[in-house]
């Protein structure tokens, strides 16, 4: 098997809180292949948007802290190399896209300079020639009339617009990684579909991998290739998506699935709802994260955190009790 | 006398006909006046945040009523909460015509009528405690005379939501995003209104959490005989809670029809599109299902296109529907749809 793109290994990242320190990701660890689409799915406080900032190396410091693991990324360990190797990668190596396109981007620039500004740092273009590509990433990510909109303001594009010029400074240095953190949650839906349909197309021909923070399921299901769903700061389940839809093993996995309705589903009966709240990071129970939710949970569950455990070819689990479907 | 009898039975049959019907809208239109300038202000365009809107809702039913952001599902409940006032256009409420009743008379019937809001942390008041965030409707209405029944009432409210006692007295901001929730249904239910418009109610919860809201909007409806006009972008969610649909586009219903019809047999091209673009959350269904990709973005309400306004996306347009602008049909069977694919020549 060749050496994955990317390899997060046992990932802890602390921010100090008010109500004392906060473990935002506990020991997480995933592999990304070339050109593999890596879902990560989860509700807020789950840590998904910290895996993916901490990989990029932009946890605001103070208070938040990597406190340990490897970012392995083609051989190298991101998380030990200085500011100035991190920002030879970031934007060049491994591109970011953010949920609200407005505000990230700079509403002072033209659309243009902010699209040719990546090729120009990284690869040293001039930027007369930076603009030429910047038009034609433009096109690439379906802007009409490429040519006379590098000119325009970023409050001149729609929403949707913006997050396609999102997509275009994303590839403009060929990224082998695309990290996108819940990219369509402010479109609408048909937006949606056009936005990670072209962004599945553009990663498919450049050979890219994505890593696609989301919490829809039906994003994962259509989108992805493997699958890791957090919760309370960990990976309580992982496998590739066909494998976890089909024979989901978490108990929080099974209850996310029975909880969403679905337009192929049962309508007007009642959901099964998972009971009580998310959890609180700050007041994290001693074992498993999800138990004081969980109908199966044991005293084991409530005395001790479950590791992953293998149960089929690229499957791995986080319970202690067996609660298949 | 035989012709007495039959205009009396024709009058019970009206009678009735309205008390079964909760709300009626009839061409209702909201513009808004787009100004410049600053000491001189000059209308320079309308916005047509809903133009010819109707749809009757049936007491007890829900009525879903979807669309992207700007189709004016919104304005439109806020127009039948007369919170904005209708441009043109009827709204019947309990059989009662209340399109031009006077702010001060609107008061009782508003009390009929009560609305939950998508944002559970901007609609509380973070100084109220529950108790009398629940209360207020009933001190504004003049029924907290009797303390003891007032705090009985305001104390039912809060176990109907299924939140606890010794909740009454703490602060929204002690509360997750559902129990927010939970208070913000508790204060809409206070005066025991006939018709719930829920904005968005579950949009803004957690995955997880929204189960359990929408089983609570469900088993509400059918102890109190609640009929909720159910405002939503998710369609799974909307199909879920509702008996009929409405499909709004740019201030236009563009189809409604029973919730299994609707999803089953979407005569609309852009009802098609907007069920395609939602993704189903199994990987092997995903792989199968025909997608059908609309072009471009909802255009501005400030210069709808001429014709029928989807027409510049619609993967399906014809020379006919660049000029001529299709009316809302009825197909019968409580089906109406307002495109010239399915409407005769």
């Amino acid at each position: 098997m060749p050496t994955p793109l990317l390899q997060v290994r046992n990932l802890t990242t602390r921010f100090n809180t008010e109500q004392g320190q906060v473990t935002a990701v506990d020991g997480v660890s995933f592999d990304i292949d070339a050109g593999e689409t890596v879902a990560i799915v989860g509700e807020s406080g789950s840590g998904k948007s910290v895996t993916a900032l901490s990989i990029m190396r932009l946890i605001p410091s103070p208070p938040g802290k990597i406190e340990s693991g490897e970012i392995v990324f083609e051989g190298r360990d991101l998380s030990r190399i200085d500011d100035a190797g991190m920002r030879a990668i970031r934007g060049n190596k491994i591109a970011m896209i953010f949920q609200e396109p407005m505000s990230s981007l700079n509403p002072a620039l033209t659309v243009g300079m902010q699209v040719a500004e990546p090729s120009n740092l990284h690869r040293g273009l001039p930027w007369a020639k930076a603009m030429d590509l910047a038009r034609e990433l433009l096109g690439r990510v379906r802007i009409p009339d490429a040519a006379s909109r590098l000119a325009s303001y970023p409050h001149q594009y729609s929403g949707g617009m913006r997050q396609r010029v999102m997509i275009a400074m994303a590839l403009a240095c060929q990224p082998r990684l695309i990290i996108a953190d819940e990219p369509t949650t402010a479109l609408d839906v048909t937006v949606q579909a056009q936005i990670l349909d072209l962004l599945k197309e553009l990663t498919r021909e450049t050979g890219s991998s994505l890593l696609l923070i989301t919490h829809d399921l039906g994003v994962v299901a259509r989108y992805a290739d493997r699958v890791a769903v957090m919760y309370g700061g960990r990976i309580v389940e992982t496998a590739p998506a066909r494998e976890l839809y089909r024979h989901p093993h978490h108990p929080y996995t099974l209850g996310l699935m029975a909880s969403v309705p679905r337009l192929d589903g049962d309508a007007g009966g009642q959901l099964v709802p998972i009971e009580g709240q998310p959890p609180d990071l700050a007041h994290l129970p001693p074992g498993c994260a999800f138990s004081p939710r969980c109908g199966k949970a044991s005293d084991a569950c409530r005395a001790a955190r479950p590791p992953l455990v293998e149960v089929a070819a690229r499957h791995f689990k986080a319970c202690f009790n067996d609660v298949r479907a | 006398m035989s012709e007495l009898n039959g205009a009396a039975t024709s009058v019970h049959a009206h009678a009735a006909a309205s008390r079964a019907e909760m709300l009626r809208v009839e061409d209702l239109k909201v513009h808004f006046p787009l100004k410049k300038g600053i000491i001189i202000q000059r209308q320079v365009g309308t916005i047509q945040a809903v133009d010819g809107v109707s749809f009757a809702l049936k007491r007890g039913d829900t009525l879903g009523l979807v669309g992207e952001s700007g189709c004016g599902k919104s304005t439109t409940a806020l127009a039948v909460l007369r919170m904005l006032e209708p441009t043109a256009g009827r709204i019947v409420f309990e059989g009662r015509d209340i399109t031009h009743t006077a702010k001060d008379d609107m008061r009782p019937i508003r009390r009929r009528m009560q609305m939950v809001y998508q944002d559970p942390y901007g609609s509380l008041n973070p100084r109220m405690k529950v108790r009398d965030i629940i209360g207020e409707p009933l001190q504004v209405h003049g029924e907290a005379a009797d303390a003891a029944a007032y705090t009985e009432r305001v104390e039912r409210m809060i176990a109907m939501v299924g939140l606890l006692p010794d909740m009454a007295d703490r602060y929204p901001h002690e509360f997750s995003g559902g129990q927010r929730q939970r208070i913000g249904i508790a204060r809409a239910l206070a005066l025991e209104p006939g018709l719930v418009i829920c904005d968005e109610p579950v949009s803004a919860l957690d995955v997880s959490i929204q189960a359990q809201v929408i089983n609570l909007f469900m088993s509400l409806q059918e102890r109190l005989g609640l009929t909720y006009l159910f405002i939503a972008h998710d369609l799974a969610v909307v199909r879920h809670i509702s008996d009929r649909i409405a499909v709004m586009y740019l201030g236009r219903i563009v189809e409604i029809a029973r919730r299994d019809e609707l999803y089953k047999t979407p005569l609309h091209p852009y009802t098609e599109a907007l069920l395609a673009a939602v993704p189903v959350a199994d990987p092997e269904v995903e792989a199968r299902r025909p997608r059908v990709i609309v072009k471009g973005e909802v255009p501005s309400a400030l210069r709808p296109p001429p014709g029928c306004r989807f027409h510049p996306r619609c993967p399906k347009a014809m020379e006919k529907c660049r000029t001529v602008d299709p009316a809302l049909t009825d197909l019968g069977a409580g089906r109406a749809v307002a495109c010239h694919l399915h409407t005769a020549p």
